[in-house]
Protein backbone atom coordinates (compact mmCIF):
# COMPACT_ATOMS: atom_id res chain seq x y z
CA UNK A 1 0.00 0.00 0.00
CA UNK A 2 1.22 3.44 -1.04
CA UNK A 3 -0.10 6.38 0.96
CA UNK A 4 0.00 10.02 -0.79
CA UNK A 5 0.01 12.44 1.54
CA UNK A 6 -2.79 14.55 1.87
CA UNK A 7 -1.82 17.90 3.61
CA UNK A 8 -4.37 20.21 1.92
CA UNK A 9 -2.13 20.95 -1.49
CA UNK A 10 -1.64 18.93 -4.08
CA UNK A 11 -2.45 17.48 -7.26
CA UNK A 12 -3.66 14.30 -5.55
CA UNK A 13 -6.27 12.90 -8.20
CA UNK A 14 -3.64 12.69 -11.13
CA UNK A 15 -1.52 10.76 -8.88
CA UNK A 16 -3.92 8.33 -7.60
CA UNK A 17 -5.29 7.80 -11.08
CA UNK A 18 -1.73 7.00 -12.43
CA UNK A 19 -1.25 4.36 -9.72
CA UNK A 20 -4.83 3.11 -10.75
CA UNK A 21 -3.58 2.66 -14.12
CA UNK A 22 -0.58 1.04 -12.61
CA UNK A 23 -2.72 -1.29 -10.65
CA UNK A 24 -0.83 0.19 -7.48
CA UNK A 25 -3.13 0.13 -4.23
CA UNK A 26 -2.92 3.03 -2.41
CA UNK A 27 -4.68 5.42 0.23
CA UNK A 28 -4.80 9.29 0.67
CA UNK A 29 -4.58 10.20 3.87
CA UNK A 30 -3.28 12.49 6.71
CA UNK A 31 -3.30 9.97 9.39
CA UNK A 32 -0.48 9.68 10.98
CA UNK A 33 -0.72 5.36 11.80
CA UNK A 34 -1.73 4.96 7.96
CA UNK A 35 1.51 6.91 7.05
CA UNK A 36 4.22 4.98 9.26
CA UNK A 37 2.41 1.18 8.24
CA UNK A 38 2.60 2.59 4.76
CA UNK A 39 5.20 0.14 2.10
CA UNK A 40 5.74 3.68 0.20
CA UNK A 41 5.24 6.91 0.46
CA UNK A 42 4.51 9.95 -2.50
CA UNK A 43 4.26 13.48 -1.47
CA UNK A 44 2.44 15.66 -4.16
CA UNK A 45 2.11 19.23 -4.24
CA UNK A 46 1.59 22.11 -5.87
CA UNK A 47 1.58 25.48 -5.14
CA UNK A 48 4.02 27.92 -2.40
CA UNK A 49 6.37 25.74 -0.52
CA UNK A 50 6.47 28.14 2.85
CA UNK A 51 2.20 27.72 2.84
CA UNK A 52 3.19 23.41 2.27
CA UNK A 53 5.79 23.53 5.32
CA UNK A 54 3.07 25.33 7.89
CA UNK A 55 0.27 22.97 7.13
CA UNK A 56 3.39 19.76 7.66
CA UNK A 57 4.35 21.42 10.68
CA UNK A 58 0.75 22.20 11.78
CA UNK A 59 -0.41 19.41 11.64
CA UNK A 60 2.86 17.18 12.77
CA UNK A 61 3.18 15.61 9.48
CA UNK A 62 6.85 16.98 8.77
CA UNK A 63 7.71 15.05 11.70
CA UNK A 64 5.90 11.54 11.00
CA UNK A 65 7.36 12.04 7.32
CA UNK A 66 11.15 12.47 8.67
CA UNK A 67 10.06 9.03 10.72
CA UNK A 68 9.49 7.49 8.07
CA UNK A 69 12.03 8.03 5.33
CA UNK A 70 14.26 6.87 8.39
CA UNK A 71 12.56 4.29 8.54
CA UNK A 72 14.07 3.61 5.07
CA UNK A 73 11.17 2.60 3.09
CA UNK A 74 10.83 4.32 -0.22
CA UNK A 75 9.30 8.11 -0.52
CA UNK A 76 9.08 9.70 -3.52
CA UNK A 77 8.41 13.41 -3.69
CA UNK A 78 6.82 15.03 -6.64
CA UNK A 79 7.27 18.64 -8.02
CA UNK A 80 6.57 21.09 -4.63
CA UNK A 81 6.40 17.89 -3.18
CA UNK A 82 10.45 17.27 -4.00
CA UNK A 83 11.44 20.68 -3.01
CA UNK A 84 10.07 19.81 0.28
CA UNK A 85 12.40 16.84 0.96
CA UNK A 86 15.08 19.40 0.63
CA UNK A 87 17.26 21.68 3.70
CA UNK A 88 15.44 24.66 3.11
CA UNK A 89 13.80 27.20 0.31
CA UNK A 90 14.20 30.83 0.21
CA UNK A 91 10.18 31.34 -1.58
CA UNK A 92 7.95 34.35 0.16
CA UNK A 93 10.89 35.33 2.36
CA UNK A 94 12.46 31.88 2.99
CA UNK A 95 11.99 28.78 5.34
CA UNK A 96 12.96 24.98 6.20
CA UNK A 97 12.21 21.93 4.54
CA UNK A 98 12.33 18.57 5.95
CA UNK A 99 16.17 18.39 5.39
CA UNK A 100 15.97 14.75 4.15
CA UNK A 101 18.55 15.47 1.34
CA UNK A 102 20.92 18.26 0.82
CA UNK A 103 20.12 21.10 -1.13
CA UNK A 104 18.82 24.20 -0.83
CA UNK A 105 15.54 25.29 -3.03
CA UNK A 106 16.10 28.66 -4.89
CA UNK A 107 14.38 30.93 -7.76
CA UNK A 108 15.03 30.14 -11.21
CA UNK A 109 16.83 33.33 -12.00
CA UNK A 110 14.98 34.69 -14.98
CA UNK A 111 17.78 36.31 -16.60
CA UNK A 112 20.84 34.88 -18.33
CA UNK A 113 24.68 35.85 -17.37
CA UNK A 114 24.75 37.64 -20.35
CA UNK A 115 21.75 39.67 -19.37
CA UNK A 116 18.83 37.89 -21.51
CA UNK A 117 15.44 37.21 -19.93
CA UNK A 118 13.45 34.26 -20.42
CA UNK A 119 10.43 32.89 -18.98
CA UNK A 120 9.40 31.76 -15.84
CA UNK A 121 7.92 29.79 -14.69
CA UNK A 122 9.93 26.95 -16.39
CA UNK A 123 6.39 25.39 -17.60
CA UNK A 124 5.96 23.04 -20.54
CA UNK A 125 8.40 20.07 -21.71
CA UNK A 126 11.86 19.67 -21.35
CA UNK A 127 14.11 16.84 -21.94
CA UNK A 128 15.59 14.66 -19.59
CA UNK A 129 19.11 14.10 -19.54
CA UNK A 130 20.06 10.67 -16.98
CA UNK A 131 23.15 11.64 -15.64
CA UNK A 132 23.40 8.77 -13.01
CA UNK A 133 21.86 5.33 -12.91
CA UNK A 134 19.49 4.64 -10.33
CA UNK A 135 16.21 1.98 -9.66
CA UNK A 136 14.25 4.41 -10.03
CA UNK A 137 15.43 5.43 -13.90
CA UNK A 138 15.35 1.96 -14.92
CA UNK A 139 14.50 1.57 -18.60
CA UNK A 140 13.84 5.26 -18.54
CA UNK A 141 14.94 6.56 -21.76
CA UNK A 142 16.07 9.90 -22.65
CA UNK A 143 12.56 12.12 -23.29
CA UNK A 144 10.49 14.62 -22.68
CA UNK A 145 8.74 15.48 -18.69
CA UNK A 146 6.25 17.88 -18.25
CA UNK A 147 7.38 21.04 -15.66
CA UNK A 148 5.91 23.50 -14.05
CA UNK A 149 7.72 25.25 -11.52
CA UNK A 150 9.11 29.06 -10.17
CA UNK A 151 12.19 27.19 -8.37
CA UNK A 152 14.96 25.19 -8.24
CA UNK A 153 17.19 22.55 -6.39
CA UNK A 154 20.82 24.19 -5.89
CA UNK A 155 23.17 21.10 -4.30
CA UNK A 156 26.60 20.84 -3.76
CA UNK A 157 25.77 17.09 -3.56
CA UNK A 158 26.11 16.16 -7.11
CA UNK A 159 25.46 12.70 -6.56
CA UNK A 160 21.88 12.75 -5.54
CA UNK A 161 21.41 14.33 -8.97
CA UNK A 162 19.92 11.40 -10.93
CA UNK A 163 18.69 13.33 -14.37
CA UNK A 164 18.74 16.98 -14.55
CA UNK A 165 17.25 18.96 -17.94
CA UNK A 166 18.42 22.80 -19.48
CA UNK A 167 16.38 25.72 -18.43
CA UNK A 168 19.49 28.23 -18.78
CA UNK A 169 19.80 26.62 -15.16
CA UNK A 170 20.51 22.81 -14.78
CA UNK A 171 17.59 21.80 -13.02
CA UNK A 172 17.64 18.99 -10.91
CA UNK A 173 14.97 16.87 -12.58
CA UNK A 174 15.21 13.68 -10.77
CA UNK A 175 16.68 13.50 -7.47
CA UNK A 176 18.07 10.17 -4.92
CA UNK A 177 19.38 8.70 -2.33
CA UNK A 178 19.08 5.98 -0.81
CA UNK A 179 15.26 5.51 -0.51
CA UNK A 180 14.65 9.17 -0.78
CA UNK A 181 13.53 10.26 -4.17
CA UNK A 182 12.00 13.00 -5.93
CA UNK A 183 10.99 14.56 -9.68
CA UNK A 184 10.54 17.81 -10.40
CA UNK A 185 8.14 17.17 -12.94
CA UNK A 186 4.91 15.54 -12.70
CA UNK A 187 5.52 11.92 -13.64
CA UNK A 188 2.04 11.18 -13.69
CA UNK A 189 1.35 14.30 -16.14
CA UNK A 190 4.94 13.44 -18.50
CA UNK A 191 3.40 10.85 -20.57
CA UNK A 192 5.08 7.28 -20.97
CA UNK A 193 8.15 9.05 -19.87
CA UNK A 194 6.78 9.62 -16.24
CA UNK A 195 4.64 6.73 -15.91
CA UNK A 196 7.69 4.81 -16.23
CA UNK A 197 9.45 6.21 -13.26
CA UNK A 198 6.58 5.50 -11.14
CA UNK A 199 6.22 1.83 -12.35
CA UNK A 200 9.79 2.11 -11.23
CA UNK A 201 8.78 3.13 -7.64
CA UNK A 202 6.08 0.73 -7.57
CA UNK A 203 8.56 -1.94 -7.92
CA UNK A 204 10.80 -0.75 -5.28
CA UNK A 205 7.77 0.01 -2.99
CA UNK A 206 7.26 -3.93 -3.46
CA UNK A 207 10.49 -5.42 -2.85
CA UNK A 208 10.90 -3.83 0.37
CA UNK A 209 7.60 -5.76 0.85
CA UNK A 210 9.01 -8.84 -0.44
CA UNK A 211 12.46 -8.42 1.56
CA UNK A 212 11.02 -7.53 4.89
CA UNK B 1 14.94 24.11 -23.76
CA UNK B 2 11.23 24.25 -23.57
CA UNK B 3 9.37 22.42 -26.78
CA UNK B 4 6.37 24.50 -27.74
CA UNK B 5 3.16 23.30 -26.65
CA UNK B 6 0.08 21.89 -29.00
CA UNK B 7 -2.99 22.44 -27.19
CA UNK B 8 -6.78 21.42 -27.91
CA UNK B 9 -8.90 23.33 -25.68
CA UNK B 10 -12.38 21.40 -24.52
CA UNK B 11 -15.08 24.38 -24.86
CA UNK B 12 -17.63 22.74 -22.39
CA UNK B 13 -21.48 23.53 -21.92
CA UNK B 14 -23.70 21.20 -19.91
CA UNK B 15 -21.18 18.33 -19.57
CA UNK B 16 -20.89 18.66 -23.85
CA UNK B 17 -17.55 20.10 -25.84
CA UNK B 18 -19.27 22.88 -28.11
CA UNK B 19 -16.91 25.50 -29.85
CA UNK B 20 -18.46 29.01 -30.03
CA UNK B 21 -17.92 31.00 -34.11
CA UNK B 22 -17.17 34.24 -32.91
CA UNK B 23 -18.34 32.81 -29.34
CA UNK B 24 -22.20 33.15 -30.46
CA UNK B 25 -22.66 30.30 -32.60
CA UNK B 26 -22.42 26.91 -30.96
CA UNK B 27 -21.80 23.47 -32.46
CA UNK B 28 -21.83 20.29 -30.57
CA UNK B 29 -18.68 18.37 -30.76
CA UNK B 30 -18.23 15.85 -28.52
CA UNK B 31 -17.60 14.38 -24.88
CA UNK B 32 -15.19 15.78 -23.05
CA UNK B 33 -13.34 12.29 -21.69
CA UNK B 34 -13.66 10.66 -25.64
CA UNK B 35 -12.11 13.64 -26.88
CA UNK B 36 -9.37 13.88 -23.80
CA UNK B 37 -8.60 10.03 -24.32
CA UNK B 38 -8.36 11.49 -28.17
CA UNK B 39 -6.20 14.05 -27.17
CA UNK B 40 -3.55 12.29 -25.22
CA UNK B 41 -3.02 9.51 -27.83
CA UNK B 42 -2.39 11.95 -30.46
CA UNK B 43 0.35 13.71 -28.71
CA UNK B 44 -1.28 16.65 -27.53
CA UNK B 45 0.85 18.18 -24.96
CA UNK B 46 -1.73 19.88 -22.72
CA UNK B 47 -5.37 20.62 -22.63
CA UNK B 48 -7.37 23.51 -21.57
CA UNK B 49 -10.97 22.39 -20.26
CA UNK B 50 -13.49 25.95 -20.59
CA UNK B 51 -17.04 26.18 -18.86
CA UNK B 52 -17.47 28.83 -21.82
CA UNK B 53 -21.19 29.75 -19.85
CA UNK B 54 -20.23 29.96 -16.24
CA UNK B 55 -19.11 33.69 -16.46
CA UNK B 56 -22.63 34.13 -17.73
CA UNK B 57 -24.58 31.99 -15.62
CA UNK B 58 -22.52 32.35 -12.47
CA UNK B 59 -22.53 28.70 -13.34
CA UNK B 60 -19.93 26.81 -11.31
CA UNK B 61 -17.59 24.45 -13.15
CA UNK B 62 -18.51 20.88 -12.84
CA UNK B 63 -16.17 18.98 -11.02
CA UNK B 64 -17.41 15.39 -12.07
CA UNK B 65 -16.87 16.31 -15.93
CA UNK B 66 -13.13 17.79 -14.40
CA UNK B 67 -12.49 14.18 -12.78
CA UNK B 68 -14.23 12.26 -14.86
CA UNK B 69 -11.61 14.09 -18.31
CA UNK B 70 -8.67 14.40 -16.06
CA UNK B 71 -8.82 10.56 -15.26
CA UNK B 72 -8.15 9.99 -19.11
CA UNK B 73 -4.72 11.42 -18.58
CA UNK B 74 -1.27 11.64 -18.79
CA UNK B 75 -1.05 14.81 -19.96
CA UNK B 76 -1.25 18.35 -18.09
CA UNK B 77 -4.77 20.27 -18.12
CA UNK B 78 -6.17 23.42 -16.78
CA UNK B 79 -9.69 24.40 -16.09
CA UNK B 80 -11.28 27.60 -16.78
CA UNK B 81 -14.91 29.18 -16.27
CA UNK B 82 -16.75 30.14 -12.76
CA UNK B 83 -14.06 30.02 -10.37
CA UNK B 84 -14.64 33.08 -8.28
CA UNK B 85 -12.72 31.96 -4.86
CA UNK B 86 -9.95 30.58 -3.72
CA UNK B 87 -12.56 27.47 -2.61
CA UNK B 88 -13.15 27.40 -6.19
CA UNK B 89 -9.42 26.99 -7.04
CA UNK B 90 -9.28 23.86 -4.49
CA UNK B 91 -12.13 21.99 -5.93
CA UNK B 92 -11.05 21.94 -9.59
CA UNK B 93 -7.67 21.35 -8.25
CA UNK B 94 -8.72 18.80 -6.61
CA UNK B 95 -10.51 17.31 -9.27
CA UNK B 96 -7.53 16.36 -11.19
CA UNK B 97 -7.07 19.81 -12.71
CA UNK B 98 -3.10 21.11 -12.93
CA UNK B 99 -4.06 24.62 -13.54
CA UNK B 100 -6.75 26.71 -12.96
CA UNK B 101 -7.56 29.49 -15.56
CA UNK B 102 -9.25 32.76 -14.11
CA UNK B 103 -10.73 35.10 -16.77
CA UNK B 104 -14.07 37.60 -15.51
CA UNK B 105 -13.32 37.10 -11.97
CA UNK B 106 -9.63 37.75 -12.18
CA UNK B 107 -10.90 41.36 -13.76
CA UNK B 108 -13.77 41.79 -10.95
CA UNK B 109 -11.39 41.00 -8.29
CA UNK B 110 -7.39 41.08 -9.24
CA UNK B 111 -6.62 40.10 -5.65
CA UNK B 112 -7.77 36.61 -6.28
CA UNK B 113 -4.94 36.28 -8.46
CA UNK B 114 -2.54 36.66 -5.57
CA UNK B 115 -4.44 35.00 -3.36
CA UNK B 116 -4.45 31.81 -5.53
CA UNK B 117 -0.93 32.53 -6.11
CA UNK B 118 0.01 32.92 -2.39
CA UNK B 119 -1.58 29.67 -2.02
CA UNK B 120 -0.49 27.24 -4.59
CA UNK B 121 2.54 28.51 -6.23
CA UNK B 122 2.11 31.33 -9.35
CA UNK B 123 2.82 28.35 -11.64
CA UNK B 124 -1.00 27.34 -11.19
CA UNK B 125 -3.00 30.54 -11.96
CA UNK B 126 -3.59 31.46 -15.66
CA UNK B 127 -5.32 34.76 -16.83
CA UNK B 128 -7.25 34.23 -19.45
CA UNK B 129 -7.72 37.82 -21.36
CA UNK B 130 -10.54 38.03 -24.25
CA UNK B 131 -8.71 41.01 -26.83
CA UNK B 132 -10.44 42.48 -29.14
CA UNK B 133 -8.83 45.57 -31.32
CA UNK B 134 -10.13 49.20 -30.57
CA UNK B 135 -9.71 51.35 -33.45
CA UNK B 136 -10.46 54.59 -31.02
CA UNK B 137 -7.84 53.43 -28.39
CA UNK B 138 -5.63 51.59 -31.53
CA UNK B 139 -4.67 49.08 -29.03
CA UNK B 140 -6.27 45.87 -28.11
CA UNK B 141 -8.98 46.12 -25.58
CA UNK B 142 -10.10 43.44 -22.72
CA UNK B 143 -13.22 42.07 -22.62
CA UNK B 144 -15.06 40.00 -20.26
CA UNK B 145 -18.13 37.44 -19.77
CA UNK B 146 -17.42 35.53 -22.84
CA UNK B 147 -16.21 38.25 -24.78
CA UNK B 148 -19.69 39.88 -24.21
CA UNK B 149 -18.57 42.95 -21.73
CA UNK B 150 -15.82 45.72 -22.89
CA UNK B 151 -13.57 47.06 -19.99
CA UNK B 152 -11.59 50.22 -19.19
CA UNK B 153 -8.39 47.28 -19.34
CA UNK B 154 -5.91 47.78 -22.68
CA UNK B 155 -4.71 44.55 -23.07
CA UNK B 156 -1.06 45.37 -22.71
CA UNK B 157 -1.45 47.22 -19.09
CA UNK B 158 -3.72 44.38 -18.24
CA UNK B 159 -1.54 41.30 -18.40
CA UNK B 160 1.34 43.49 -16.99
CA UNK B 161 -0.99 43.97 -13.99
CA UNK B 162 -1.79 40.27 -13.98
CA UNK B 163 1.45 39.00 -14.11
CA UNK B 164 2.47 41.61 -11.20
CA UNK B 165 -0.26 40.47 -9.28
CA UNK B 166 0.83 36.33 -9.59
CA UNK B 167 -0.09 35.14 -12.85
CA UNK B 168 2.33 32.65 -13.84
CA UNK B 169 0.59 31.90 -17.59
CA UNK B 170 -1.31 34.13 -20.18
CA UNK B 171 -4.33 32.63 -22.47
CA UNK B 172 -4.60 35.23 -24.72
CA UNK B 173 -7.68 34.81 -26.76
CA UNK B 174 -8.05 36.78 -30.28
CA UNK B 175 -11.51 37.50 -30.64
CA UNK B 176 -11.03 39.50 -34.24
CA UNK B 177 -9.35 36.17 -35.33
CA UNK B 178 -11.49 33.36 -33.31
CA UNK B 179 -13.38 31.37 -35.69
CA UNK B 180 -12.17 32.94 -38.98
CA UNK B 181 -9.56 30.34 -39.41
CA UNK B 182 -6.89 32.71 -40.97
CA UNK B 183 -4.81 32.07 -39.13
CA UNK B 184 -3.24 33.57 -35.23
CA UNK B 185 -3.30 37.33 -33.75
CA UNK B 186 0.48 37.70 -34.77
CA UNK B 187 0.96 41.55 -33.66
CA UNK B 188 -0.90 41.12 -30.48
CA UNK B 189 0.70 37.94 -29.11
CA UNK B 190 4.15 39.04 -30.11
CA UNK B 191 3.23 42.63 -28.17
CA UNK B 192 1.91 40.49 -25.66
CA UNK B 193 4.37 37.72 -25.18
CA UNK B 194 7.45 40.40 -25.28
CA UNK B 195 5.94 42.23 -22.65
CA UNK B 196 5.07 39.85 -20.10
CA UNK B 197 7.86 37.71 -18.45
CA UNK B 198 5.31 34.29 -18.33
CA UNK B 199 3.86 31.82 -20.86
CA UNK B 200 1.83 32.80 -23.93
CA UNK B 201 -0.45 30.88 -25.23
CA UNK B 202 -2.25 31.68 -28.54
CA UNK B 203 -5.71 31.40 -28.93
CA UNK B 204 -8.59 31.89 -31.80
CA UNK B 205 -7.86 31.68 -35.68
CA UNK B 206 -6.34 28.54 -35.88
CA UNK B 207 -7.10 26.70 -39.66
CA UNK B 208 -4.36 25.13 -40.59
CA UNK B 209 -0.12 23.65 -39.78
CA UNK B 210 0.85 26.64 -41.38
CA UNK B 211 -1.17 28.92 -38.51
CA UNK B 212 0.83 27.16 -36.13
CA UNK B 213 4.51 27.62 -36.91
CA UNK B 214 3.67 31.43 -37.77
CA UNK B 215 2.35 31.76 -34.31
CA UNK B 216 5.26 30.52 -32.88
CA UNK B 217 8.33 31.83 -35.27
CA UNK B 218 6.93 35.74 -35.94
CA UNK B 219 4.16 35.49 -32.58
CA UNK B 220 6.85 34.43 -30.16
CA UNK B 221 4.39 32.13 -28.58
CA UNK B 222 5.20 29.41 -25.78
CA UNK B 223 2.01 27.45 -26.79
CA UNK B 224 -1.24 27.35 -29.26
CA UNK B 225 -4.43 26.85 -28.70
CA UNK B 226 -6.87 25.38 -30.87
CA UNK B 227 -10.50 23.64 -30.95
CA UNK B 228 -12.85 23.05 -34.02
CA UNK B 229 -10.02 22.19 -36.11
CA UNK B 230 -8.98 19.39 -34.01
CA UNK B 231 -12.26 18.47 -32.96
CA UNK B 232 -14.15 18.41 -36.21
CA UNK B 233 -10.78 16.07 -37.60
CA UNK B 234 -9.65 19.12 -40.12
CA UNK B 235 -6.18 18.77 -39.42
CA UNK B 236 -4.80 16.18 -36.30
CA UNK B 237 -1.85 17.56 -33.45
CA UNK B 238 0.53 14.84 -35.21
CA UNK B 239 0.09 16.57 -38.14
CA UNK B 240 0.40 19.94 -37.20
CA UNK B 241 3.51 19.07 -35.19
CA UNK B 242 4.88 16.97 -38.05
CA UNK B 243 4.76 20.35 -39.98
CA UNK B 244 5.89 22.80 -37.64
CA UNK B 245 9.09 20.59 -36.82
CA UNK B 246 10.18 20.73 -40.33
CA UNK B 247 9.69 24.71 -40.37
CA UNK B 248 11.95 24.77 -37.00
CA UNK B 249 9.88 24.90 -34.42
CA UNK B 250 11.11 22.37 -31.33
CA UNK B 251 8.54 20.18 -30.62
CA UNK B 252 8.40 17.29 -28.43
Amino acid sequence: MIAIIDYGMGNLFSVSKALERLGEPYCITNNKNEILSADGVIVPGVGAISDAMRLLNETGMADVLKDYAASGKPILGICLGMQLLFEASEENGGCRGLGLLPGTVVKIPGVTIQGEKYKVPHMGWNLLQLRRQSPILKNVEEGFAYFVHSYYVTTENEEIILADSLYDVSVPAVVGRNNVFGTQFHPEKSSMTGMEILKNFTVLVSERVSVK
Amino acid sequence: MLTKRIIPCLDVKEGRVVKGIQFVQLRDAGDPVELARFYDEQGADELVFLDISASHEGRKTMVDVVQAVAAELAIPFTVGGGIHTLDDMKKILRAGADKVSLNTAAVNRPELITEGADFFGAQCMVVAVDAKYDEDCATWVVYTHGGRVKTDWKVLDWVKEAVRRGAGEILLTSMDCDGEKKGFDIALTKAVSTAVTVPVIASGGAGGASHFSDIFLDGKADAALAASIFHYKETSVAEVKAYIKDKGVYVR
